[in-house]
């Protein structure tokens, strides 16, 4: 019986502790999207939850197959922006639940296949970079040197995404 | 000016924004429809692989040490793989390889790896698609299609391909170079390196060890060094009685 109680506590301590902690955070039933750094994409947040995947499999293909690197949507790039930091202060792979992707990933239960060969976390000279930026908080001069990195990776957040331009009536 | 919302899936049509950027035109409009145009605005013109460049590589037998693995120690940094010390199953990117003519005893010592063949038996069997060869020579596997059959590697003369049979760790993955479980893999004459306009990561670390044993260049630009050392001096295929055609080649076999 007391072998029983003491279980009981177990299992229900780490519950309760979150508890408060989870009421805190997330008072909406939808996943807490992490927020990025540096300048935020021209097409929107909305645009982007709804075409990433189609934009990262056109441009895959411009790449592997054609060696297209100056792309529009790059796994790479999307890496620099919104990396999110662990206990370690060293950005975290999306086997963790904190991982960009992983937030809603989870939620929505869809397996992200990218991450069986592509690194989940950004590069050594972008996680330097980062650590030069944060401090700095969310100021022009932080994006700038954001926009500056993805520029030499010839992938940037101004570029014209593919398909034609405009359609104008 | 506010950016229009973009439509990703009209890019699978006819009409492209890259096709007319490499038109050469700076700014197209063209008319769909009484009233309806497509109107593009000209970026950088993009670089991409391109037919009139042929990729390959010259090993110098002779000037390859028997002792020296940079290339190999290179290609694996590079590439991020790890040999497990399990042949059967370890990646086969490049290895060296010691041979001796027992008429005369001479030995010597050279790298091996994909040969890029100008008609390469991996891409004829693989049954998705997967394997193929770039316009400008160089055999890849997209992996993002690749199911893992391995009729690949039973094709290939040289043993140049292997099956990534272990999860790769986050930690030892290149964000150029992606490589994971259940996919096949072998050289990829550093696409990523040449696509920036570098040279492949082993013809790199031979220059430094000072061997210059591996020479990197365009087969098909008469006036590049590769180009002249094969009209000049005499070099060979690997299995050249397969007509295969490979994009690497050994000289003083």
């Amino acid at each position: 019986m007391r072998l029983f109680r003491f279980l009981i506590a177990v299992l229900l301590l780490p519950g309760l502790l979150a508890a408060p902690l989870l009421a805190e955070e997330n008072d909406s039933i939808y996943p807490d999207v992490p927020k990025a750094l540096g300048n935020p994409h021209p097409e929107g947040n909305e645009f982007w939850r709804k075409n990433h995947m189609d934009l990262l499999l056109h441009d895959r293909d411009q790449t592997v197959r054609l060696g297209d690197r100056e792309i529009f949507a790059s796994l790479k790039g999307c890496m620099v922006c919104h990396a999110v930091n662990g206990a370690d202060d060293r950005p975290v792979g999306v086997e963790n639940p904190q991982n960009f992707c992983a937030v809603c990933h989870k939620y929505v239960s869809v397996q992200v296949d990218c991450f069986v060969c592509h690194k989940s976390t950004p590069d050594e000279d972008a996680i330097e970079l980062l650590e030069r930026v944060r401090p700095m908080g969310d100021t022009a001069e932080a994006a700038g040197l954001i926009d500056e990195y993805l520029e030499q990776l010839r992938y940037s957040s101004g570029r014209a995404p593919p398909g034609p331009a405009e359609a104008t009536q | 000016m506010k950016r229009p919302m973009p439509t990703p899936k009209q890019a699978a049509g006819g009409l492209h924004r890259r096709d007319f950027l490499r038109a050469g035109a700076a700014v197209a409009t063209v008319t769909l429809a009484p009233g309806v145009t497509l109107t593009a605005f000209g970026g950088r013109a993009e670089a991409q692989a391109s037919a009139a460049s042929r990729w390959g590589l010259l090993v110098d037998a002779n000037k390859c040490d028997p002792d020296c693995t940079a290339c190999v120690s290179a290609c694996s940094e590079e590439n991020g793989w790890q040999d497990t010390g399990n042949p059967a199953t370890d990646a086969q990117w490049i290895r060296k390889v010691d041979l001796k003519e027992l008429a005369t005893g001479r030995e010597l010592s050279l790298p091996v790896m994909c040969q890029h063949c100008e008609s390469p038996p991996c891409v004829d069997v693989c049954p998705t698609g997967a394997s193929f060869k770039r316009v400008d020579g160089i055999v890849l596997v997209d992996k993002h299609i690749c199911i893992g059959c391995r009729y690949c590697m039973m094709a290939c003369p040289f043993k140049a391909r292997s099956f990534v049979h272990e999860p790769v760790p986050d930690e030892a993955r290149r964000s150029w170079s992606p490589r994971g479980k259940g996919t096949v893999e072998s050289c990829t004459l550093c696409v990523h390196r040449v696509d920036a306009g570098r040279i492949p990561a082993c013809v790199e670390a031979c220059d430094v060890t000072g061997n210059r044993a591996i020479l990197f260049g365009d087969l098909l630009d008469p006036d590049s060094e590769i180009a002249r050392a094969i009209a000049a001096y005499p070099s060979e295929a690997l299995r050249d009685d397969l007509g295969l055609n490979p994009g690497v080649r050994y000289a003083n076999l």
